[in-house]
């Protein structure tokens, strides 16, 4: 790619040396998960070999220079998300976590029986059934806003479903199986209107867009290092520090205490309140990294990449017969779902293994959002910051080889 | 032949684009239905059994091609069968998907089921091979559950 800020960026993902099935990898499932950088691997082996100690808890230098070092990582997140406060970052072990965090410390502290929560037809398992359970034990009711056949949220339905009762909206920034970037201040706008907390799930968001929390307005954001070149096993609940410090603590033990006697405990105050036990501290330091190389290559070079290769992407599989696209939004981040016809995506997931090109087939953890578009499965394109037009011309290629078998 | 011309023969393909027994039997006498979560792979078989011997058998239901021509390929083998023989036939089948390498009589009596050999090269789809003579095989249990399940 021209682009300044990508510019020989492949040549630091030493994953993308390998080959599969005797051809040279194409990796294009990073909407599961992305490849890491040499720099965040190498931080990581670092802290491992050079500087790991517990935080918190030791008076020795070592232990305080990691705590330090995390704590680095809580205000560089601050400022990537533009939280209020450094203090508005929890750390959890992903966007799974946080939002079964959300979701649960809201049943606990603030949902009664009767009121609504409204999700939307397009979320992630992850943002689904942490609330019917809630919804469940405190007898709330679970709505679900539909989308239009393009995979926008349908903003007239949206409006008349947002109502009085309604105390929680949730919904994801973008969506992992259509691509969509959701028009997030509106939707916050709408549930503003009855004082609703809104959840966004920013699972896919996070390394697709620049993420301002107090411009989008929404009281919790969530997301995984592990899908923004960092690590697995850590994530962030970015949340309202005066919900933080109102709301009910989610997990006991050490670390989320102020002080503890056998006749009673009390809290921390936010985020160490939400942080028992001890943390994923070695996958911090590797999430500072990873959001250090997002601020290094820079949104602009990050945007116009994108831009360029889905639009090149659409194209491209429009030539092929039998496409069926499935999620052609306003606006399209870095998922592409489809489907051919005559062959189901399992067989066209093992022909495009077969030719090193890795893609994701099935239902994406998004089973209801398979109903709504009435397919069992779907084949999933998605990119990262080291795909390249080569790339797309090998999965189409691969493509043309699923048409010679199925025709 | 590469390992996908091994895994998509001709046979295979044929029997996905038109597979035979494709249906429901109404009345029948035995029932199960497969299912594999992860890929969604689900086929309903219906059977008529009497005096032992499966004397019709149907297979319904959506998948990939694997788990299709699998479908097909089984109701043409257990049609008019006893059922030891049948239950013998599903133990060969999943020998040859997951343990060893079949002897010449082995193949023998498969007959055209070894065409799926191929799919051994794949583990990922095994248990798309394997989905429908599971349900078989809980169909023609005593204890038929109704529902398999290959996770
Ligand atoms: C939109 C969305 N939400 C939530 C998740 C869950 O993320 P994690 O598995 O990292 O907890 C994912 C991951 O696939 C996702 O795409």
């Amino acid at each position: 790619m021209e682009q300044g800020g990508v510019a020989g960026i492949r040549n630091q993902f030493p994953v993308l040396g390998r080959q599969v099935n005797d051809h040279p990898l194409v990796y294009l499932d990073s909407g599961a998960t992305t490849q890491k950088p040499r720099r965040v691997i190498d931080r990581m082996t670092q802290c491992l070999t050079r500087d790991y100690a517990t935080v918190h808890r030791g008076v020795y230098s070592m232990s305080q220079e990691s705590t330090e070092a995390c704590e680095r990582v809580r205000h560089l997140v601050a400022s990537f998300v533009n939280a209020r406060s450094v203090n508005e970052v929890v750390f959890t072990s992903g966007t799974t976590e946080s939002l079964n965090l959300i979701a649960t410390i809201l049943g606990r502290g603030y949902l009664k029986s009767g009121d609504e929560i409204l999700i939307t037809q397009m979320e992630h398992h992850a943002n689904i059934v942490p609330w019917q359970e809630v919804a469940k034990s405190v007898g709330a009711r679970l709505k679900v806003a539909p989308i239009d056949s393009s995979g926008d949220i349908r903003l007239d339905e949206f409006n008349s479903l947002v109502t009085d009762t309604t105390k929680v909206v949730a919904f994801t920034h973008v969506s992992n199986v259509l691509g969509t970037v959701n028009p997030v201040e509106d939707l916050v706008r709408i549930a503003k209107n009855v004082g609703a907390i809104v959840v966004v799930d920013g699972a896919q968001g996070i390394a697709h867009r620049p993420v301002d929390v107090r411009k989008m307005g929404c009281d919790f954001y969530c997301f995984s290092a592990h899908k923004a070149y960092g690590p697995t096993g850590v994530g962030v609940l970015v949340g309202r520090y005066d919900l933080l410090t109102q709301l009910p603590p989610y997990k006991f033990g050490g670390d989320m205490i102020e002080t503890v006697t056998f006749d009673g405990s009390t809290y921390a105050l936010p985020p160490a309140k939400f942080e028992a036990g001890t943390p994923p501290i070695v996958e911090i330091i590797g999430l500072g990294e990873a959001i250090q190389f997002l601020i290094d290559v820079g949104w602009h070079a990050l945007l116009a990449h994108e831009h360029q290769l889905i639009s090149y992407l659409m194209n491209q599989l429009s030539t092929i017969p039998g496409i069926q696209l499935i999620g052609t939004p306003r606006e399209k981040s870095a998922a592409v779902s489809f489907v051919m016809s005559g062959v189901h995506p399992h067989d066209v997931g093992t022909i495009l293994d077969q030719e090193g090109v890795a893609v994701r087939v099935g239902h994406h953890c998004a089973q209801p959002l398979m109903g709504v578009y009435n397919v069992p499965a779907t084949i999933r394109a998605s990119l990262g910051v080291y795909n390249n037009y080569q790339d797309i011309d090998r999965l189409i290629e691969a493509l043309l080889t699923v048409r010679k078998y199925f025709s | 032949m590469s390992r996908l011309e091994s895994l998509y023969q001709e046979l295979i393909l044929d029997h996905n684009k038109s597979p035979r027994n494709f249906g429901k039997l109404d009345p029948f006498t035995h029932y199960s239905h497969g299912i594999n979560p992860l890929c969604g792979d689900d086929y309903e078989v219906t059977l008529t059994v009497s005096d032992d011997v499966v004397v019709d058998a149907q297979f319904t239901g959506s998948g990939c091609a694997i788990s299709k021509a699998s479908g097909s390929l089984m109701t043409l083998a257990i049609i008019g069968q006893p059922v030891t023989t049948i239950i013998r036939l599903k133990n060969l089948f999943l020998k040859m998907l997951l343990t060893d390498t079949l002897t010449h009589d082995e193949r023998q009596q498969l007959g055209k089921l070894a065409v799926l050999e191929g799919v051994k090269k794949f583990p990922a789809r095994v248990k798309c091979a394997a989905l429908v003579w599971r349900a078989i095989e809980d169909a023609l249990s005593p204890s038929a559950t109704a529902t398999v399940s290959t996770e």
